[in-house]
């Protein structure tokens, strides 16, 4: 048989990966978000035992690399507190999303923190709370600041997310290397990958890139021409 | 003056920032539809007194009573009494992201709980009052310094605040657009708005302000109608202090 042949007939296996890698990408990013924007809220207008804990947090999850971080989960953390059941792929979107968490939860503070201290003199000037202060004039700025440098984090973790081909999630890469097993073809089908993660990084940046337009308001543009 | 016409009382007013006393004990009283200018150089702590009116920054010693209820130490009622001191700042601070209706309409929508056709209606009728329901969808970065600063103004009045504090309104505007927001500023202290004023712009103070305040160091050095400390050869410090002003090279 070959080459080409092998490829033709392994490409639809292959794709089936392409479904839990966007799987990973979007648990990791929806964790980051959730997770993230109240820590950046926290880091920035918290007490400060609320902001150590989160300097800890970030410290811990941006210090150590994803795969020792995947390995303490899998093995260490989530059977230690008897989640040990768990599917790798829950494991690995939680762990991408921890971690991403730390990553964005720093865009985000930096977008809050970017926001003028005259919007929320302005805010509290006319009797809002604290509270309405940030849900209101403060985020919807520090989103927008904060929006492309978000985007950024999207590439980070599709790539990151072959590491959970550690665990064996049946993500791309992981898939890859069982038909690179049975067919002792490497090259293309490594090749044919590499290939399908720059059309999943070049598409969903195209999207993120359309999402930036779309809530781009005058005083806040991106400075692309 | 009787107590029903005291809308604002500021009692003894100390703020000291890092052992430097900014204020050194400021009393005044505001009658409803008065207006009260405050003049002096700079980094005696004017704008630190408005401040410490809404308790943006909160005084070391002193009140302050709004309609006979204390505005110092009120907790989280601060925020009620927010909405009826209304403040109009030196660099605008509208809000950014939002259009100007929807600056003027945002705190009717969340602090007053007003439903949206009425909050929006509210904000169109406050933006023809100072002359910019035109632009109403225009966003801040699109509107010249005299139009924010109108907006503002706007922004404030919505509240139908009981006073609007005024903190150098004019002092990031050229005189064209010093002109304009000064017109509507004008007509909102004849329509009877009550207003304190922090300015340099003199000819405003002798047109509208029923007493100017003249603060040096931290306290009131001299107080009274325009007239009076323009003219009366007893009131020394004020005159100086303008003379100075007409004195800037280049200005």
């Amino acid at each position: 048989m070959d080459v080409l042949s092998i490829l033709i007939d392994w490409f639809p296996y292959l794709l089936s990966g392409v479904t839990v890698t966007i799987g990973l990408v979007i648990a990791a990013l929806g964790i980051g978000i959730i997770l993230g924007l109240p820590m950046a809220i926290g880091q920035v207008y918290g007490s400060r035992p609320v902001r150590s804990l989160i300097g800890v947090y970030v410290w811990f999850f941006r210090g150590l690399p994803i795969l020792v971080l995947l390995f303490l989960f899998w093995f260490g953390i989530f059977p230690g507190i008897g989640l040990g059941h768990l599917p790798a792929f829950i494991v690995g979107a939680v762990v991408l999303g921890l971690r991403g968490a730390a990553y964005q939860s720093q865009i985000f503070r930096g977008g809050i923190q970017s926001v003028g201290e005259g919007q929320m003199i302005a805010a509290r000037s006319l009797g809002m709370s604290r509270l309405t202060a940030i849900r209101s004039v403060i985020l919807p700025q520090a989103m927008r600041i904060a929006l492309p440098g978000w985007s950024n984090e999207y590439p980070n973790i599709l790539t990151d997310s072959a590491v959970c081909y550690a665990i064996g999630v049946a993500e791309l890469l992981t898939l890859a290397s069982r038909i690179v097993a049975q067919t002792n073809v490497m090259m293309p089908i490594y090749l044919a990958t590499a290939g399908i993660f720059i059309i999943l990084n070049y598409g969903g940046l195209k999207i993120l890139h359309g999402l930036e337009r779309r809530v781009e308001i005058p005083g806040f543009g991106t400075g692309a021409v | 003056m009787n107590n029903n016409d005291c809308v604002l009382r500021v009692e003894d007013i100390h703020k000291s920032f890092g052992g430097k006393e900014v204020l050194r004990g400021i009393t005044f009283d505001v009658r409803r539809g008065e207006t009260k200018v405050f003049i002096g150089p700079s980094g005696t702590g004017k704008s630190t007194l408005l401040r410490c009116i809404n308790q943006l920054t909160l005084p070391d010693r002193g009140r302050v009573w709004l309609d006979g209820e204390e505005v110092t130490n009120s907790g989280a009622r601060i925020n009620y009494f927010r909405q009826k001191i209304g403040m109009v700042f030196q660099n605008f601070y509208l809000f950014d992201h939002l259009t100007a209706v929807r600056n003027v309409e945002l705190a009717l929508l969340k602090v007053r709980g007003m439903g949206k056709a009425e909050a929006r209606e509210k904000a169109l009728i406050e933006l023809r009052q100072v002359g910019m329901e035109d632009w109403a969808d225009h966003y801040p970065a699109e509107l010249s310094g005299g139009q924010a600063q109108r907006v503002s103004i706007a922004r404030a009045l919505a509240m139908d605040p009981d006073v609007i504090l005024f903190d150098e309104p004019t002092s990031a505007l050229d005189p064209e657009l010093t002109r304009e927001v000064l017109e509507v500023m004008k007509r909102l202290a004849r329509e009877g708005m009550t207003m304190l004023v922090v300015t340099h712009e003199m000819g405003f103070a002798c047109s509208v302000a029923n007493e100017v305040l003249f603060m040096e160091n931290g306290v009131v050095a001299e107080q009274g109608a325009p007239d009076l400390l323009l003219r009366d050869p007893r009131f020394t410090r004020m005159k100086d202090f303008i003379g100075r002003l007409d004195d800037r090279p280049g200005d």
